[in-house]
């Protein structure tokens, strides 16, 4: 199994789950995220004190995977979520030893 | 004279409005500091209504209004409000004690201002301290020497030296924004100024707070005629002016040194225009009021930014904002000022001279400087003595929680799940163990 992590624009977010969801996957953790790659941040301005803001606001989605689906979710995810614009962020995938249903103690491929 | 019943209600209103402006001044200086200092920034405001209030009850009002000591003080002849409880205690054309409401409220907020010099970084003790003993030594003493009249023989401001201050542009902005400066010098600057970020956390508050100080400034201003007739008509309507046009000159200067007009100038150049009318609201007419206005928001625009050349942590920008537009306010009246409006005093746009631009430079001179050296002193013995400024260890934690063991803000609690605010405390049991170690030995 892989863990696949997608940092992508908060307003792409919607996309990447309708595609997700249409490709098949059942499940996703969503987190709010910050941070800054090749984009940077801006500069604010409060009473004439320029602030560089670095972090710019971001989402973070992670989905586990049979390994054999992995490179097509990545492929769903990038498609999805690609402006073509500087920013729109990194997908990754790393390898997954163990999952486990809570519910019903279930174990890997048959928890996911 | 008698009492009349228009004029006791528009004072009585007034009295109500301004001391709205208070918690006003807790949003807008609340809603400027980080997260971790908000509830301390707001504490500071509304611990300055109760503590001002016992000391106007007591000795304040006494010591302001009741007789004159050398054309400086009152004396103790209405110690407690003693005998202002009879019908026949009136004042001008209201009851004493509809005048004893409405200048409480300004006893008040002038200490209150000067809070927002030294956010993040004091104690609470040590600014209660500061608030009694700076509004006894300071506020009382000036605030008479300004507003008590008696043909001539009253405070040697208003009534001798005869400069205007119709609301409070020196009294009250002046006074405190000097004070704020000799306590950011004595606090010294925050760990991590001009390198870490230090944004406003909620600029709706800001916003929020800066509209509630408009809106309680009409009886700030209005309300200093102290009656319901034509002054307080144009105090009112030049109070509108200046404020409108200054937040556009503040809005004009950002736009053209930073590219950007903001919400924090908008709500900025308000309070700089609301200041700066305050000493000349009766001196003006509506178009002055306008020049004025216009003038104050740029002025106090650049104002701000001295602090970081001077190397000053004032960090709410009490200094840029109230003594720069209180002093400017008040020079305005030398200026801009004409017979034609309430306060009657030509100037020197009026044909008036130079006379009374350099009563009003007198007058803000000496309150300047016994306001900052009073200041200075009483802050550095509050910090020698109980302390002032927090350990540097608080003050990187965060004063709302050192100082008043509370969180502003809980957002993982507000989703409905355990927040970060925990669990409640065991709670003690008779024999001094906890209900929770009790269970413990059980088990």
């Amino acid at each position: 199994m892989k863990l696949i992590t997608a940092v992508v624009k908060p307003h792409k977010l919607e996309d990447v789950r309708a595609a997700l969801e249409t490709f098949g996957v059942t499940g996703m953790t969503v987190t709010e995220a910050s941070g800054y790659g090749r984009q940077k941040g801006h500069t604010e301005v409060y009473r004439g004190a320029e602030y560089e803001v670095d972090l710019v606001p971001k989402v973070r989605v992670e989905v586990v995977v049979e390994d054999g689906d992995s490179a097509d979710v990545v492929d769903v995810i990038v498609k999805a979520a690609q402006t073509g614009k500087i920013g729109d962020g990194k997908v990754w995938v790393t390898p997954v030893e163990t999952i486990v249903r809570v519910r019903t103690g279930e174990l890997d491929g048959d928890a996911l | 004279m008698e009492i009349n019943a228009g004029d006791t209600a528009w004072v009585l209103a007034s009295a109500a409005l301004v001391m709205l402006m208070t918690p006003g001044l807790a949003f807008f200086y609340g809603g400027m500091v980080r997260m971790k200092s908000v509830l301390n920034m707001m504490m500071m405001s509304f611990i300055t209504i109760a503590v001002v209030t016992v000391l106007w009850v007591v000795v304040g009002f006494s010591l302001t209004f009741a007789g004159d000591t050398g054309h400086v003080i009152g004396d103790f002849s209405e110690v407690g409000l003693k005998g202002l409880l009879a019908p026949e205690a009136v004042s001008g054309t209201t009851p004493t004690l509809a005048f004893v409401a409405f200048q409480l409220m300004f006893a008040i907020i002038t200490p209150a201002l000067i809070s927002g010099a030294i956010a993040d970084r004091a104690t609470f003790r040590g600014w209660i301290a500061f608030v009694v003993g700076w509004t006894l030594l300071v506020y009382f003493p000036v605030a008479h020497s300004v507003w008590f009249l008696n043909d001539g023989n009253g405070g040697w401001i208003g009534d001798k030296l005869k400069a205007v201050d119709f609301a409070g542009g020196t009294a009250v902005h002046l006074n405190a924004g000097a004070a704020a400066l000799a306590l950011a010098i004595v606090l010294g600057k925050r760990i991590g100024w001009k390198k870490d970020p230090m944004r406003p956390h909620s600029l709706p508050l800001v916003i929020l707070g800066a509209g509630l100080l408009w809106f309680g400034w009409f009886g700030f201003n209005a309300g200093s005629a102290l009656s319901a007739g034509t002054t307080a008509a144009v105090t009112f309507v030049n109070t509108q002016a200046a404020t409108a046009a200054a937040v556009i000159g503040w809005l004009i200067v950002e736009r053209i040194v930073h590219g950007k007009a903001t919400t924090l100038g908008m709500a900025s150049g308000a309070v700089a225009g609301l200041v700066a009318i305050t000493p000349s609201c009766g001196a003006v007419t509506p178009i002055g009021a306008l020049i004025l206005g216009l003038a104050a928001g740029a002025i106090c625009a650049g104002a701000v930014s001295l602090k970081y050349r001077l190397g000053f942590d004032d960090s709410l920008d009490v200094v840029g904002v109230h003594f720069v537009g209180g002093l400017f306010g008040s020079l305005a009246i030398g200026l801009l000022g004409t017979a034609a409006a309430p306060s009657a005093v030509d100037g020197l746009f009026y044909g008036g001279g130079v006379t009374q631009l350099g009563r009003q430079a007198l007058a803000n001179l000496v309150v300047g400087l016994y306001s900052f050296t009073v200041a200075f002193i009483l802050g550095k013995v509050i910090d020698k003595t109980i302390g002032f400024r927090l350990k540097e260890d608080d003050e990187v934690t965060g004063v709302d929680q050192v100082e008043h063991a509370e969180t502003a803000y809980d957002f993982l609690g507000a989703s409905g799940l355990r927040g970060a605010l925990g669990r409640p405390a065991p709670a003690e049991t008779e024999n001094g163990t906890t209900e929770t170690s009790k269970e413990g030995a059980n088990a």
